[in-house]
């Protein structure tokens, strides 16, 4: 079912659905978690072997593969939790404060 | 145990109690109020059953599970370790749209606090008998309503039973109400703890298939199985939100029960010959003064409203049956012009000399009235005390001293204390 949400955010209480029901379910691509990340994981590129452990060991998905090589890190999604850069094996992964970078 | 083999000895009635005397289709039986309630979730024959015993209530669950061990019902019941698993289980169970029920009492209705606002929240239709018992401690079994009356704001439709017939016929309306599109809200019925749930009363048991078609399906909004029209249900309400948006729906559907509450009822009184409403009143046209009252109390109020009025005292008395919503305006409307109204609590608030909560709320609907009666509170009953004659006796002498004098000599007292 596709459900049309356009102005959710300026809905009047009537028009929600009754019990907070989400009736276009799986829709979590939609909502950009990466808001939540104070560090952000920065790989150099130079040091990476491409042993994919940053990949398995990342719980939102956020390591970006083509063609079974790193390709780059999903921010949108990425919130920030370090596990990546602890689990690396070449320390081919930084944790920068978020305050100091320019976005 | 299961009542259906008394089913089959008992006669039936052909004379009935209430004002329509054409219907015969039930048949009346002597039974205890549990098995008054289990009777009607025999006959409503609900897809599930989460549920775990507790005094008073567990005669339900064990009359219940004989019935399905017998297979008297098509009822899937789930035997829980707790309260809360009991309330989790009926939620997860009414959002994959079954028609789902429980029942508790006292610290198994706390025990499931958390869930009762999700249930609520998520709009489920769940229908739970609680039997109205003490909260501890110290520990005590037997019945107040400091129970409910601490989930008043939990957002479920709460209806109190006078008696056994009550408590059967309220739990056959409650799953109408709280399934009807326009609420979509869990319902509990309230019965008293030992006073309806272990005294033997004349119950009228309507035939199963008038019942059936009373009750009728469940068609839920949205169901978790159905995989054509998947939704998320249980969702977290992130930083920008509709938290508020979904509360205020809330309130609206227990605006909507009013009618519904009152629509049901009508129908029931067609099949059943006993008509129900928000609150039923007695004598209150011409009283300048009365006596609201809930649950089993009102039984034996009633019995001396009635004798007092046919000596010529100009006595009222309001029962009160739907708890929740808030009947206010209809309440104020009744009450208008009395002289003095005397609230009966069968638990505390303990705010500090408020009152019992029907008091502080009923007081709070008086409000706006030009001409508001003096109001006072008799708080009675907590832990099972007993609530005598003399006691309402003594009560009503002071209502009547409030009227005559327009004054209230005490506005918060605790009726059967030991001073
Ligand atoms: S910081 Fe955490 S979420 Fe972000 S890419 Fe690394 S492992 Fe994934
Ligand atoms: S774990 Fe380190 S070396 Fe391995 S692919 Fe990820 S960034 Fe590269």
């Amino acid at each position: 079912m596709s459900w049309d949400i356009k102005g959710i955010q300026q809905w009047g209480w009537k028009k929600h659905p009754a019990g907070a029901v989400i009736k276009d379910p799986g829709n979590s691509r939609s909502f950009k978690t990466g808001g939540w990340r104070t560090f952000r994981p920065v790989r150099d590129e130079e040091k990476c072997s491409q042993c994919l452990i940053c990949f398995v060991y990342c719980p939102d998905s956020a390591i970006l593969i083509k063609n079974e090589k790193v390709v780059g890190i999903d921010y949108d999604f990425c919130k920030g939790c370090g596990i990546c850069a602890a689990e690396c094996p070449l320390d081919a992964i930084q944790m920068v404060d978020e305050s100091k970078l320019n976005k | 145990m299961a009542i259906s083999n008394k089913l089959i000895n008992s006669q039936t009635n052909k004379e009935k109690t209430g004002n329509d005397k054409t219907i015969n289709n039930s048949k009346a039986v002597a039974i205890v109020g549990t098995d008054a309630v289990s009777e009607a979730m025999r006959q409503i024959n609900p897809d599930v059953v989460a549920a775990y015993p507790i005094t008073p209530q567990t005669a339900i669950v064990e009359s219940f599970s004989q019935l399905v061990a017998d297979g008297l019902v098509k009822t899937h019941m789930v035997t829980v370790e707790s309260e809360h698993s009991a309330m989790s289980a009926a939620i997860g169970a009414s959002a994959a749209g079954s028609r789902v029920m429980t029942c508790t009492s006292s610290q198994g209705l706390a025990y499931m606090w958390e869930l009762l606002y999700i249930a609520s929240g998520l709009r489920l239709p769940i229908v739970m008998p609680n039997v109205n018992r003490a909260l501890s401690a110290p520990i005590n079994i037997h019945c107040d309503h400091s129970d409910s009356m601490g989930a008043r704001d939990a957002g479920w439709i709460q209806i109190f039973s006078e008696n056994a017939q009550e408590a059967y016929d309220n739990t056959l309306q409650a799953i109408r109400i709280a399934e009807n599109p326009d609420i979509l809200l869990p319902v509990m019925v309230l019965l008293d703890g030992f006073i309806i749930s272990h005294a033997i009363e004349r119950v009228e048991i309507i035939d199963n298939d008038i019942v059936s078609k009373f009750v009728g399906d469940f068609n839920p909004p949205y169901s978790l199985l159905d995989s054509q029209n998947p939704v998320s249900v249980g969702t977290f309400d992130s930083l920008y939100g509709y938290f508020f948006e979904f509360k205020r729906q809330q309130e609206e559907a227990m605006l909507n029960a009013f009618k519904v509450i009152k629509d049901v009822g009508k129908e029931f009184g067609e099949i059943s010959g006993r008509h129900y409403g928000l609150f039923e009143s007695v004598g209150i046209e011409d009283a300048e003064f009365a006596i609201i009252a809930t649950g089993s109390a009102a039984g034996t109020i009633r019995h001396l409203v009635e004798d007092m009025r046919s000596r010529g005292i100009p006595i009222g008395m309001i029962k009160l049956r739907v708890y929740r919503p808030f009947p206010a305006k209809e309440l104020a409307e009744a009450l208008s012009g009395l002289k003095a109204v005397a609230v009966f609590d069968r638990s505390d608030t303990f705010a500090g000399n408020m009152g019992g909560p029907i008091f502080i709320e009923l007081r709070s609907s008086l409000y706006d009235l030009q001409q508001r009666p003096l109001a006072i509170n008799y708080i009675y009953g907590l832990g099972g005390r007993d609530l005598s004659i003399e006691l309402i006796e003594k009560a009503l002498g002071e209502l009547i001293d409030a009227a005559r004098s327009g004054q209230v000599k005490q506005t918060v007292n605790y009726l059967g204390l030991r001073e």
